[in-house]
């Protein structure tokens, strides 16, 4: 039964995951996610799905493309210094095909960085991560509320298209409290006909595999990946439009800081300042069209990508901008948040 | 009515604590709430705080630079906080222990001896958090007594339970000192 409840994002999110009908989860803890697995332990008897501590992240991938292999429905969660180690098991994930979800409560980098929020691992993120040609559908939800729902979404996603999804948290969205309402539970049934589930004398043997060693075979699996990718891309891209009409200035913001840009949208409005918010929520496929419409309308000014790294989904806003207006970069790194008010600062001293 | 606030002392003396049970208070009286802890590489006997932003619409930005209310246990928060308080705004800051107290005459600063009324009134020290969510609910009627109470119940383990009567009296002492 759907549920009102008062949980942090990291805690939600077992909880999301567990509602979903999860029947795998293999992690290895790390702030500022350990909560997602403390949870998840917490819960176990009381459900039926596995949790294994792995000895490492890289174990934890490779016990997800096992079980994912043999349909069931699985997930790991880590922060950022984990989710460079997994890479090379999502990248075999995603040439093998499989539905999984990965959850990265990004914390500020590069190398061991420090355990505060960040969103410097959007590139790595959005633009593959592993080696290969290859995307995950990647989501970034704002809010404790949002964590769970992308979970569901997630999932779906991940089984709709035999695809790894991720979602792109931080620090700060994981270790927040707020008002959650929690979906009902799922009793999930898996309709894999494709998964390693033992051979029955009906059927050929289902092989799971990313190796194709002959180039032309090894093409046609890229070939396939990216058909699958273009119709993501036609379907899935989802975005939130805020204060947009007769807009002047558009701050382009997803996760926590679209939170704290629309304070600033707000105080600039008081203002008189013609300001609005572009979110996208899915990272990848990136919102392109949209802001390619909005670019084209007379009235706008120009874009300011706010963001908790040093300029990073600015680049996929100058992609679809396409020179049309200008764009410009606000970011804290390091795990250093923004304040609405620096961020008004910012654009009142250099931008107006 | 949107209230920014801000909770702020040493690991240990229960400033997460007061966030959390005013936020859950808040609630479950049907408002949106956000809590978000500073969670750097603290310690017991480290700084800690928490802010905690109450509404009636939707929290946009659950950071915030400046605050409507600023409940300091210590000297440390003092000093990184009494700047940070809106024109107007109250700082409630705990008496006992901060010597130096807060020198803005654009705010309203309320001294409360919390320690030494929970150790001298009440026999426990630990308590002196809720005296000190006492006066805060008193001036700002952010939610009603009752909230609290229950917010209590629903988020002490059972084991604990016992001391909500003890709770109780805290939070009725520190409202009448306001």
């Amino acid at each position: 039964m759907a549920e009102t409840r008062f949980m942090k994002g990291n805690e939600a999110l077992g909880e999301a995951a567990i509602r979903a009908g999860l029947q795998g989860y293999f992690g290895y803890p790390i702030t500022p996610q350990s909560e997602v697995v403390e949870y998840l332990a917490l819960q176990e008897p009381n459900h039926n799905y596995v949790l294994i501590q792995a000895e490492s992240e890289l174990a934890a991938v490779n016990m997800v493309y096992g079980a994912a292999a043999a349909g069931a429905r699985v997930m790991t969660t880590t922060s950022s210094p984990g989710f460079s180690l997994m890479q090379e098991g999502i990248s075999y994930i995603a040439c093998s095909e499989l539905p999984c979800v990965f959850a990265n409560i990004v914390r500020g980098g590069p190398g061991l960085g420090t355990i505060q929020p960040s969103q410097s691992d959007y590139f790595q993120a959005t633009k593959g991560g592993g080696h290969g040609d290859y995307h995950l559908i990647v989501l970034g939800p704002n809010s404790v509320q949002e964590t769970v729902d992308h979970i569901y979404l997630a999932f779906e996603l991940a089984d709709k298209y035999r695809s790894p999804v991720m979602l792109l948290s931080d620090g700060a969205i994981g270790q927040m409290m707020e008002k959650v309402v929690l979906p009902d539970p799922i009793e999930y049934k898996p309709d894999k006909p494709w998964a390693t589930t033992g051979k029955t004398p009906d059927r050929e043997r289902n092989i799971i595999t990313s190796l194709f060693i002959q180039a032309e075979i090894m093409e046609q699996r890229n070939l396939k990946l990216q058909e699958k990718f273009k119709k993501i891309t036609e379907n899935e891209v989802r975005y939130e439009e805020y204060k947009l009409d007769d807009v002047e200035y558009i701050i382009v913001s997803f996760g926590l800081c679209s939170r704290i840009s629309k304070k600033v949208v707000d105080q600039a409005r008081e203002s008189g300042i013609k300001m609005g918010l572009f979110r996208p929520i899915t990272l990848w496929p990136f919102p392109t069209k949209p802001i390619e419409e909005l670019a084209s309308i007379n009235s706008v000014k120009c874009f300011i990508s706010v963001e908790m790294n040093a300029g990073q989904m600015v680049e996929d806003v100058k992609l679809s901008v396409n020179g049309k207006k200008p764009v410009y970069f606000y970011g804290r790194t390091g795990g250093i948040v923004p304040t609405p008010d620096e961020i008004i600062n910012h654009i009142k001293e250099n931008l107006l | 009515m949107l209230q920014e606030m801000i909770f702020a002392g040493f690991g240990g003396q229960g400033v997460l604590s007061m966030g959390t049970l005013l936020a859950y208070a808040a609630m479950k009286e049907g408002k949106e709430v956000s809590w978000m802890p500073s969670y750097g590489p603290e310690m017991r006997g480290g700084t800690a705080n928490c802010m905690v932003n109450i509404s009636d619409e939707p929290i946009s930005s659950p950071i915030v630079s400046e605050y409507d209310v600023a409940v300091v246990l210590n000297q440390p928060s003092l000093k990184k906080f009494e700047s940070r308080v809106k024109k107007d705004g109250i700082l409630i800051w705990e008496s006992t222990h901060i010597k130096e107290p807060p020198t803005r005459k654009d705010i309203t600063v309320i001294p409360l001896p919390a320690v030494e009324k929970a150790t001298n009134d009440l026999k426990n020290v630990k308590v002196m958090n809720m005296l000190l969510l006492g006066a805060l609910v008193k001036l700002k009627n952010t939610v009603k007594k009752e909230s609290l109470m229950i917010a209590l119940k629903d988020t002490l383990p059972r084991r604990h339970h016992h001391l909500i009567p003890l709770n109780e009296q805290a939070i009725n002492l520190g409202m009448s000192l306001v």
